[in-house]
């Protein structure tokens, strides 16, 4: 079930196709000269016609990530950045577009990559560029209505202190004042100059201000007359995993349109991450994807590794500093898919039981991190050019409350254990429970589909996209880490349905246990060696000017961090490609022609995490 | 046939099932399993019941652990300083802390108004705390420590969740006793228990002495 | 029984040595209080309602290792209806405050809120994001706070512990103590509106008086003579 993946030879030699675009575009497409920035500059008129020509000609068919940054004072532009890819494998080609900031308008790229709707509505809501093409721009995260563009650089919230940290109100003479001391409303809110709750009317939240059309794609206009059902389902409901919305219209019991709603925990995470340090950036990593915090933190580490490298002095992380990443990453996606599975069975109304199973199995390893790391789930673990500590001798305890029971296992014997006996139990357990159920095979098998076509032009990521037969796996195609020393195979099925997603899942877990099985020798080979090269756990990197995109394969597809530095401490623009906000651009398309139930099912599949969705 | 998948499954919550007796029976059905039972049940052998009897029982805390952070002070029977802060007030916690929930101010000399190097106010607002430990981990004085206790539930947040250096010190016996393997290591690397300054210091007299004797 | 007894007993009415153990003396409200309560501390229903990372410690709390059915709050019920408790686990976003105070307001009485982790208790680390709410208590009546980011399952049980003291200590005789037993219904929270930046309506008045007719002087300055 496993397809030999490409990897990073096979790929046409960037040189080769640049110069062949160049010679069909003239001027409108010239090189980014910016030191530390790489990429090409598309002229906005051409922008469409050059992303088709990439895509069809060159094979850059999957749109990675599209974001906008605010050159505030830096050229007073804004500039579209698009990542791409090919599937076949190769680091990501970066393509930019720049607007003024009086006018901010772009051509829509949803035409060329479908995955490039939701990123650019994001972008509209965010940054306040308009798209011009689009089929549905509306706001995504925040609200209709709400005033002002907050990406922005020169939009201030009601808490604005100051443009960076550290704060100068906190030392030396930090006198303790509660922000809402400061604001006269003693909340968090600011409203517009001038502005009156009297005359203000609430948008109202009509279905086609929902962009619900009651004729789904595809389908065809009948004849008999019949009124449409609209549902909502969430933001409090206990199948949507967090706080997620959808608004789904209905012709009897079939979907004929679906709208994904999100931003009910838009927590404002890229707005707050301009203004963090590099280093204070790593603990909100951790609060992305709240279950795998451990392999966020390698793909900001990765992109701040990148950024530093431009400069002179920086050495990259010890030998034994890689092999203690790639444990962490790949047990956290033994959690994060064991938690999926578990979540995919309630979600088909197996009520806890499998779920009870799998938390059992997870807080086994989360003892693990917790003894490492210092935290269940916020571990905060890693650091740019190495990790915060090494692995501890024993994990142990210490008596401190009344009653506190007290544990104390060597973590090495602990760590293969759990690797060659218990984890393999586990998952082998949760193949014969499950796999060849009837309650799973019903209720998955042909459900959701996602073909090979629409997986890649819509961007999706992770197992989503590799159950629909793509093997695109960010370890093989673009390597990182040691993973090129590793042996495993990508897990690839072909149907595109909930089912494959599950199988995927469950043959990604047995890939892991490989990975780790390499990593235990590797492990103990290293033992004792340094976990930074130079003196490490600086609290003040130096991170020169440029722009990097650090991307890992996450356990919910392609995670990546396009920071941006000026040469300050604090990075210019950073943001989060989020596999779970992605891989929800294709929900419309597999739910539509199946019944509500299903709905909660292709979710559950999906895997999504709010705290990534809406960040 | 089907149905088999299902029967397959069921099986396996039997075993469970069972499992959980097995367990009882072992441990003669009792609601607490003896002391020295519980590593065994709650580490990677544990087949039956996985239940931590919280509060009667409950699960420690490893060395590592972070929660609020605290701020060490000398030993309250110490002979030469009881009670004294090993925070310099350098500001690296306050500088580094990424919501920003620390403030310090800093003492000054009433006489010559130049700082001296301990905290005057030293504020934490654990309510946008977020326990990452940088404080900890960037301390030049290993003066600020992440604590281990997590029972803090109150029914007020005004009063209650702005700590102030009252409320966060305590003594350095105490960082010792949560973690003995990590207050060993970094007394090694200071050169001593004692705080970096007064090792210093106490190592300046020994020189002292020294060319005194010579 | 005996520290049910002990429990009953009022402290202020003497009993004579020698029959404190087996006698309990006690005012008809507290006997009445002390049934009451006792039938209810151990079937407190929370909702079924995560919002961030809180809500997955939330859910380890409810799994096999912590328990929460040990507390009698296994029935985590997806209906506002039916549920005693609120858990606020997670950053309140206010976007997503809106569907709370409903939800809040849908809940039967007695009814208590819980706020989980510093971001339901005071914003946390995202506080000062143009989207998140400065705690939950901007907008409802919280009872008990649990600090950390996150608690963890344990410390969010000695919340429940906390909590259930709270129970405990409600007496029927006192109607302040136990509102919902007043008069005529009570009032249900005023729902904010989503506007320029949320709008909660019981804020109108300053909203009126600081953007309606902004003031050119420095806003903290104003409020600081307000004061």
């Amino acid at each position: 079930m496993t397809e030999h993946a490409p990897t990073a030879d096979t790929v046409l030699p960037a040189d080769d196709a640049l110069n062949q675009l160049s010679a069909r575009f003239g001027d409108a497409l010239q090189r980014d000269t910016r030191p530390g920035y790489e990429g090409l500059i598309v002229d906005p008129d051409h922008l469409v016609a050059v992303a088709t020509a990439l895509r069809d000609d060159l094979g850059y068919d999957y749109l990675a990530s599209a974001t906008a940054v605010d050159y505030l004072g830096k050229g007073d532009h804004f500039e579209m950045v698009y990542h791409l890819c090919q599937t076949s494998g190769g680091p990501p080609l970066v393509l930019k577009a720049q607007t003024p900031r009086e006018t901010a308008t772009l051509p829509s790229l949803v035409g060329v990559w479908p995955g490039a709707e939701f990123q650019e509505r994001e972008a509209w809501d965010l940054m306040g560029i308009r798209f011009e093409g689009h089929p549905d721009l509306r706001r995504i995260l925040m609200w209709e209505g709400f005033a002002g563009h907050p990406l922005r650089k020169d939009w201030k919230e009601a808490y604005y202190e100051q443009d960076q940290k550290p704060f100068d109100s906190r030392w030396p003479g930090g006198h303790v004042r509660r922000a809402e001391e400061l604001v006269p409303y003693g909340r968090n809110v600011r409203y517009p100059d001038g502005f009156s709750p009297e005359d203000y009317e609430e948008i109202a939240e009509t279905p086609q201000a929902r962009g619900l059309s009651s004729l789904g794609p595809g389908v065809e206009v009948e004849e008999l007359a019949t009124d449409r059902l609209v549902v909502n389902l969430g933001p409090q409901h206990p199948s949507t995993h967090g706080v997620f919305r959808m608004s789904i219209m209905l012709s009897g019991e079939e979907i004929v349109s679906l709208k994904p709603i999100m931003g009910y925990l838009h927590r404002n995470h890229e707005k707050i991450g301009e203004r963090n340090t590099f280093i204070q950036n790593m603990p909100f990593t951790d609060r992305l994807d709240y279950i795998c915090s451990l392999s966020n933190n390698l793909g900001y580490a990765l992109a701040v590794e990148k950024l530093m490298a431009l400069g002179a002095r920086y050495q990259p992380p010890t030998y034994r500093a890689e092999v203690i990443r790639v444990l962490m990453a790949e047990l956290t996606r033994i959690v994060n898919h064991i938690w999926a599975i578990g979540f995919l069975l309630n979600d088909l109304g197996a009520y806890f039981t499998p779920m009870m199973y799998v938390i059992n199995e997870r807080e086994l390893i989360l003892d693990f991190f917790e003894a490492v790391t210092g935290s269940r789930m916020m571990c905060n673990y890693m650091r740019f050019g190495g990790v915060a500590a090494d692995l501890p001798e024993r994990m142990r305890s210490e008596a401190q409350l009344l009653n506190d029971r007290v544990r104390d296992v060597n973590t090495m014997e602990y760590l293969r254990d759990l690797i060659t006996e218990r984890l393999p139990r586990a998952i082998d357990q949760i193949d014969t429970y499950l796999t060849t159920s009837e309650v799973v095979t019903n209720r998955c098998i042909g459900v959701g589909v996602l073909t090979r076509e629409d997986a890649i032009a819509t961007s999706a990521a992770g197992p989503v996209l590799r159950a629909s037969g793509v093997p695109y796996d960010v370890r093989r195609a673009d390597p990182y880490s040691i993973y090129p020393e590793l042996e495993f195979d990508v897990a690839c099925r072909t149907h595109g349905d909930v089912y494959d997603r599950y199988l995927i899942r469950l043959d990604e877990l047995h890939q892991s246990l490989r990975i780790l099985n390499q990593i235990l020798p590797r492990l103990v080979d290293t033992e004792g060696e340094p976990i930074f090269a130079g003196r490490g756990g600086m609290y003040s990197p130096r991170v020169p000017a440029g722009e990097a995109y650090g991307r890992v394969e996450n356990p919910k597809g392609e995670l990546g961090f396009y920071v941006v530095s000026d040469g300050g401490q604090n990075p210019w623009r950073y943001h989060v490609r989020a596999p779970s906000f992605i891989n929800l651009t294709p929900l419309e398309r597999m739910c539509v022609g199946h019944k509500v139930a299903d709905v909660v099912a292709i979710l559950g599949s999906i895997d999504i995490v709010l705290g990534e969705t809406d960040r | 046939m089907y149905g088999t998948g299902l029967w397959r499954g069921l099986r396996v919550t039997l075993k469970h099932f069972i499992d959980t007796y097995l367990e009882d029976i072992r441990y003669g059905f009792r609601r607490h399993v003896p002391v020295e039972a519980f590593p065994e049940r709650q580490g990677l052998e544990a087949r039956g019941t996985f239940t931590v009897q919280y509060p009667e029982e409950k699960l420690a805390t490893p060395e590592r652990f972070r929660f609020i952070p605290f701020l060490v002070v000398e030993n309250y029977d110490h002979p030469e300083r009881p009670g004294h802060d090993w925070c310099t007030s350098c500001g690296i916690c306050a500088k580094v802390c990424p919501p920003q929930c620390i403030w310090i101010v800093r003492s000054d000399d009433p006489e010559t108004g130049r700082p001296i190097p301990e905290p005057a106010e030293f504020y934490i607002d654990i309510d946008i705390c977020m326990n990452c430990g940088f404080c900890a981990e960037f301390c030049p004085f290993d003066a600020i420590k992440m604590d281990h206790d997590y029972e803090l539930a109150s029914y007020d947040r005004t009063t209650a969740h702005i700590f102030d250096k009252q409320r966060l010190s305590k003594e350095f016996r105490y960082w010792q006793s949560i973690a003995p393997t990590r207050a060993a290591e970094e007394a090694a690397a200071r050169g001593g228990w004692e705080h970096k300054d007064v090792l210093k210091q106490k190592q300046r007299e020994a020189k002292d002495k020294g060319a005194a004797a010579e | 029984m005996s520290d049910f007894l002990r429990e009953l007993h009022d402290p202020d009415i003497p009993v004579p040595e020698g029959i404190q153990s087996a006698v309990a003396v006690t005012r008809l409200d507290k006997l009445l209080s002390t049934v009451y309560n006792w039938g209810r501390h151990y079937s407190v229903w929370p909702m079924a309602f995560g919002l961030a990372c809180c809500a997955i410690e939330m859910i380890a709390a409810a799994s096999s290792r912590y328990d929460q059915a040990r507390f009698g709050m296994e029935v985590l019920r997806p209906s506002p209806r039916q549920a005693d408790l609120m858990i606020v686990s997670g950053t309140v976003t206010k976007k997503m405050v809106v569907p709370i105070v409903r939800l809040y307001n849908q809940m039967p009485e007695p009814k208590y809120v819980l706020a989980m982790g510093a971001c339901a208790s005071g914003g946390g680390p995202f506080k000062e994001g143009y989207n998140v709410v400065s705690g939950i208590d901007n907008f409802l009546p919280v009872d008990v706070y649990v600090p950390g980011c996150p608690p963890t399952p344990q410390a969010l049980l000695h919340g429940f512990i906390t909590l259930i003291k709270k129970l405990d200590s409600q007496n029927l005789g006192n109607r302040n103590s136990m509102p919902w037993y007043s008069r005529g219904p009570s009032d249900a929270v005023p729902i904010p509106v989503l506007g320029p930046d949320i709008i909660d309506p019981r804020q109108l008045h300053l909203i009126r008086r600081y953007a309606a007719q902004p003031e050119p002087a420095d806003e903290s300055a104003a409020v600081e003579a307000e004061a």
